[in-house]
């Protein structure tokens, strides 16, 4: 039999008194690509660098066995860890803005992998790295070599970390987290890449949260929860066929086309859905440019009470200047936007305050959104108050707002570090209901959340708008959760409005080019 | 660039008028004649035909903004006035003594930075009790008086040891002690910020994801640590460069140094202020081209900050 690649049994890893691993076992097989899935929280970015050696200060690690192509990793001291990371294993880290030194040319951090663990020198070093770049779709590579990591999008950045990751041509390569924060179509080339990868008989450990991207790559699936592997098998046999409870909840959690019109958490059924009302929100033809660069340009929409409208596209399509001129928060060069039938233009100072009750924002950071020292209370409390809520009756009002989003009295007292992400987004959304507000405007609201987590947060939006008939603009680059969650959509790219309509409509007969490569681009669980 | 700099320039000229016309001040507001101020004070008894000389040559007896005006232009010109003490023009004055101060400091800056860096790369978050020791150190060096230190250096090296030379400022053998009496406390702060910095550093993610390379620990922190780590060092320019100006004075007075530092002493208790207010205006120059080498190295620390500009 042919030895397996990576062989973990009964790991066990401990910070201090908190045991975050608690017994896993999986073995990964040579060409082999191994999905480890969870929330945050869930051990497996723990796992995945105990098997590098960068577990971290302070850690305590157990295990009955931990081989890699049958050498015992634990028994590795420094220099021995030198020869196995980067040289036979490279690691992808999440988020490539902060996993590239900013003050160091992209080129010099994969040549660094080539002086440590090649023999080549300086000027085959520099081919090398221009090779690499262009091996994993990196456009004029030579000239990319020589840029800061913030001269180049995320997209880039994330190949440019999976170049380094893949210099030495280790045996293994584990990416933790490898396509979040990157747009539809970059997520789905960089999968393109890993899966290049595994074909030349290399094996992969993937780790993600989202089961949609797993699918696409991996053979196996190891579902992780508390520490735990709860369920592992074929990629097809989990995803298809779960087993476990868990594993079930966090595949109906995923917002898609076909969940459109059911629930996603296991909460109540929602109230009756109310019939779009009179028009709250109007543009038109609104443009603005920023120092010559055309940001957004010839918008229109109409959002009426009780509806939700999305606006997708990738970064730097113009979403989020489109959504601040809407809240009046910037005045566009061109076109106008009315609110209530009152355009901001035509406004004193006063006059747009008053106005500004009437359109709320909750933005995706749920952390940066509050004061740290602010607790819930005062937190509502000012948002009560700037709506002339007088003093007496805005406790009352709060814990009435508190219900209204899922949470209880109890959490007046919390402050935002206190309260996890997905309570931060509940709190967001209750201070943005306090002025009894017609419109929402929703900045990536569950982009930071995990799955199950971003599951009750939809479903809350959608509870609150059949409450109180609320409209929301949907701002998101995840057109799975648009999809779920709006009822009409405007595709945007390069500031313009390239396809709008009923988000049935554009998702299942996309007219735009740009639409079909976006929508044929979403990681489907189905294609499984 | 150009633009950066020539602004620099600019504003680094306004300082010097600031300087001037704080000199210009002091000496105008000085209680007394001023003419008496300018050959060395009451003490000083000079004859009335001096006194009238001087404020011929000064032009105290015309307007105030004629004064500023002709002070501000003597300046320019690089005429300071000169040292009743010394009987020489004041910039003949500095200039014999500022090689050996600037011998000095370069010397204590240079070690001083050595010695931080070395110390902070090498304990920057090692175990708990290297890290103490190191700390406990930083703060005694940074604490202790400076001409406690120096006399503590000299009565181990010279009287005890006769390693070095006590006193004088020939050779490389008796800018030793001095210079390391200037640096040990400057070394203890910046040593002190830099490994907060570096184990800042040493945190985030590029880092982990340079050892996950294969790196030795030392590469880490020498070729991707340092660099973001010097940068609170080059920000706290303004202080070592005050504190190598300030402690040249008692260094060079208690090693018996030539220098600018013993000139100004000399010339602060002979009630000599052309020299005094010489000194201050070269002390305003130094700070002026300190922070513009400064800026420029911001540059090269952080290529980000090119663009920004």
């Amino acid at each position: 039999m042919v030895k397996p690649m990576v062989t973990v049994e009964n790991l066990r890893v401990a910070f201090g008194a908190a045991e975050v691993v608690r017994g896993i076992s999986f073995e990964i097989a040579r060409g082999e690509c191994l999905a480890l899935v969870g929330e945050s929280g869930s051990g497996k970015s723990v796992t995945a660098r105990t098997l590098v050696g960068l577990t971290g200060g302070g850690a305590r690690i157990a295990a009955g066995e931990l081989a890699f192509d049958g050498q015992d990793l634990t028994a590795l001291r420094e220099r021995g860890w030198r020869k196995v990371r980067g040289g036979r294993i490279g690691f992808v880290l999440q988020d490539a803005l902060v996993s590239l030194d900013p003050l160091r040319p992209v080129g010099k951090e994969i040549a660094e992998v080539l002086a440590t663990h090649t023999g080549l020198t300086g000027a085959a070093r520099r081919a090398r790295v221009a090779e690499l770049l262009a091996s994993v779709g990196v456009p004029e590579p030579e000239l990319r070599a020589g840029q800061l990591p913030h001269e180049l999008s995320g997209g880039l950045r994330q190949r440019a970390l999976i170049a380094a990751a893949i210099a030495a041509d280790p045996e293994l390569v584990i990416a933790d987290e490898p396509t979040t924060a990157l747009d539809v179509t970059v997520q789905a080339q960089v999968l393109d890449l890993l899966a290049e990868l595994k074909s030349r008989d290399r094996s992969l450990l993937v780790i993600s949260h989202d089961l949609a991207v797993v699918a696409r790559l991996a053979d196996r699936v190891a579902v992780m929860k508390d520490g735990v592997i709860v369920e592992q098998g074929p990629t097809g046999r989990v995803l298809g066929a779960p087993e476990h409870d868990y594993t079930k909840q966090l595949l109906r959690a995923i917002p898609a086309e076909h969940t459109k019109g059911t629930r996603l958490s296991a909460t109540a059924p929602a109230p009756p859905r109310r019939p779009p009302g009179e028009v709250v929100v109007r543009a038109q033809g609104i443009g603005k440019s920023f120092g010559g660069r055309i940001a957004v340009q010839d918008v229109s929409f109409t959002l009426r009470a009780a509806e939700t409208v999305g606006i997708v596209g990738e970064s730097g399509s113009g979403k989020t200047t489109t959504a601040r001129i809407a809240l009046g928060l910037s005045a566009p060069d061109t076109g106008s936007v009315e609110v209530h039938g009152q355009s901001w233009a035509g406004l004193d100072r006063a006059a747009r305050r008053r106005l500004r009750r009437d359109i709320q924002t909750v933005y995706q950071d749920t952390l940066a959104a509050f004061d740290p020292r602010y607790t819930v209370a005062k937190v509502l409390a000012e948002a009560l108050s700037v709506a002339g809520v007088p003093r007496r009756s805005r406790r009352e009002r709060s814990v009435e707002l508190l219900e209204l989003v899922g949470l209880s009295p109890e959490h007046l007292s919390r402050r935002p570090l206190q309260l996890s992400g997905g309570q931060r987004q509940r709190v967001a959304i209750a201070r943005a209901l306090a002025p009894e507000p017609a419109v929402i405007v929703c900045d990536e609201p569950v982009s930071a959340l995990d799955v199950s987590v971003q599951a009750q947060v939809l479903d809350l939006l959608e509870d609150v708008q059949r409450e109180t008939g609320v409209a929301y603009l949907f701002i998101s680059h995840d057109l799975g959760v648009v999809h779920h969650a709006c009822d009409r959509v405007l595709v945007m790219k390069d500031g313009r409005v390239v396809e709008e309509g009923p988000v049935e409509e554009v998702f299942r007969t996309p007219a735009h080019p740009y639409t079909r490569e976006l929508v044929a681009a979403i990681p489907r669980l189905t294609a499984v | 660039m150009i633009r950066f700099i020539a602004w620099r320039l600019l504003a680094g000229a306004g300082v010097l008028w600031g300087a001037a016309t704080l000199t210009f001040l002091v000496l105008h507001f000085t209680p007394g004649d001023p003419a008496e101020a300018v050959v060395g004070g009451e003490g000083a008894a000079p004859t009335p035909e001096v006194l009238a000389q001087i404020t011929a040559e000064y032009g105290l007896d015309r307007p105030w903004y004629e004064q500023y005006a002709g002070h501000l232009w003597r300046i320019v010109r690089g005429d300071f006035g000169t040292s009743y003490r010394l009987h020489t023009p004041v910039t003949q004055a500095i200039g014999e003594q500022a090689w050996a101060t600037m011998e000095l400091a370069l010397a204590a800056a240079v070690t001083g930075l050595v010695l931080a860096v070395a110390v902070a790369l090498a304990t920057a978050g090692r175990r708990r009790w290297i890290r103490g020791l190191a700390a406990g150190a930083e703060l005694l060096v940074a604490s202790t008086p400076a001409f406690w230190l120096g006399i503590v250096l000299l009565t181990v090296f010279s009287f005890g040891l006769r390693l070095l030379p006590a006193t004088g400022s020939h050779g490389l053998a008796s800018l030793v002690l001095p210079a390391l009496a200037l640096a040990l406390p400057i070394a203890g702060v910046l040593g002190h910020v830099l490994r907060e910095a570096l184990e800042e550093v040493l945190d985030e993610p590029f880092i982990v994801s340079a050892r996950s390379r294969g790196l030795a620990d030392t590469t880490v922190r020498v070729r991707h640590a340092l660099r973001h780590a010097l940068l609170p060092l080059v920000t706290m320019s303004g202080y070592w460069v005050g504190a190598l100006l300030g402690g040249a004075v008692i260094t060079e007075t208690l090693f018996t140094r030539q220098g600018i530092g013993r000139l100004l002493v000399a010339a602060v208790n002979a009630k000599d202020l052309p020299v005094v207010l010489g000194v201050v205006l070269l002390s305003a120059l130094v700070y002026v081209l300190v922070n513009l080498v400064v800026d420029l190295l911001y540059r090269v620390v952080d290529p980000r900050l090119k663009e920004a500009a």
